[in-house]
């Protein structure tokens, strides 16, 4: 089973520089523990403690955002291809920052 | 603490020769790194960015400027949907975002500056602009349109969590659009 994975800027450092690297899996879960096996450090990055997708990172399987196709639950089949992309957000935010 | 000179565009006055003056060149940073320490851009693409935050004020507005990969060059503003909608907050619908980095990715073009709005305090960035910033290669230019004449521009680089300001130069022709 292989499934494309393309890679942002900022993950690249992961994987020896490359857009887009191999893995496998049938969850998005699985393919990110099969990721870092390959990759390490990556889960690490996408992941967090109590096991839920970074609100840093956007996933998407086939270009659908996996907010909406159940997260790291998402099934994936031979085949797919998968997007990671840096959230791009801020803002001035409460009081107390500059 | 490094003063920046505010650039008036007020769209309703009458044109004149420096009224999108040089930003003032801030201390640059000691630290030595080697990015690059301005961000080059023309004055078109400032105004339709002020155009943008002012006419989502008081919700911040953002966006990007695409240009030629490896270039440094802004050259396509891209107005983003913010979907927070929120007077202190912004966020990139990740679902408009991969449309628009894959749109960069066929046009072999990156984001060279990712613009946001502070709508009532300073364009400095906050904790939350640092923590998420995800694109280590690019300006981080922020405009605050608190005052309602005068506009507040300012860009950065955020690599690391480490905010280092950097000139920004404007281009182009300093006479604006034609009167009337």
């Amino acid at each position: 089973m292989s499934i494309e994975v393309r890679i942002p800027t900022i993950l690249r450092q992961y994987t020896g520089g490359a857009k887009s690297v191999e893995a496998s899996g049938s969850s998005l879960g699985s393919l990110i523990d099969d990721l870092d096996a390959r990759h390490p450090g990556i889960r690490s990055r996408l992941v967090t403690e109590d096991g839920k997708l970074h609100r840093f990172v956007n996933v998407y399987v086939n270009d659908e955002d996996v907010r909406f196709t159940g997260a790291l639950d998402t099934g994936l089949s031979d085949g797919d291809s998968v997007t990671i992309l840096p959230a791009v957000a801020g803002g001035s935010g409460a009081a107390g920052t500059r | 603490m490094r003063l920046d000179r505010a650039l008036h565009v007020d769209p309703g006055a009458r044109p004149h020769p420096g009224i999108l003056g040089k930003a003032r060149t801030p201390r640059p940073a000691q630290d030595g790194g080697n990015l690059a320490r301005v961000l080059t851009i023309d004055r078109e693409h400032v105004r339709a960015i002020v155009a943008h935050a002012r006419r989502d004020h008081p919700d911040e507005a953002c966006g990007i400027v695409a240009g030629p990969a490896g270039s440094d060059r802004p050259e396509r503003v891209v107005e983003m949907t913010n979907a927070e909608r929120s007077p202190t907050f912004y966020r990139f619908d990740p679902t408009e975002q991969l449309k628009v980095w894959r749109e960069m990715d066929e046009r072999d073009e990156v984001p060279v500056v990712i613009y946001h709005s502070h709508t009532a305090t300073e364009a400095y960035p906050s904790r939350t602009d640092v923590a998420y910033a995800g694109e280590p290669d690019a300006h981080y230019l922020l405009v605050s349109s608190r005052d309602p004449v005068e506009v507040e521009i300012r860009s950065y680089r955020i690599v690391d969590g480490t905010v280092t300001e950097e000139e920004v130069r404007l281009t182009g022709s300093v006479t604006g659009p034609e009167p009337g």
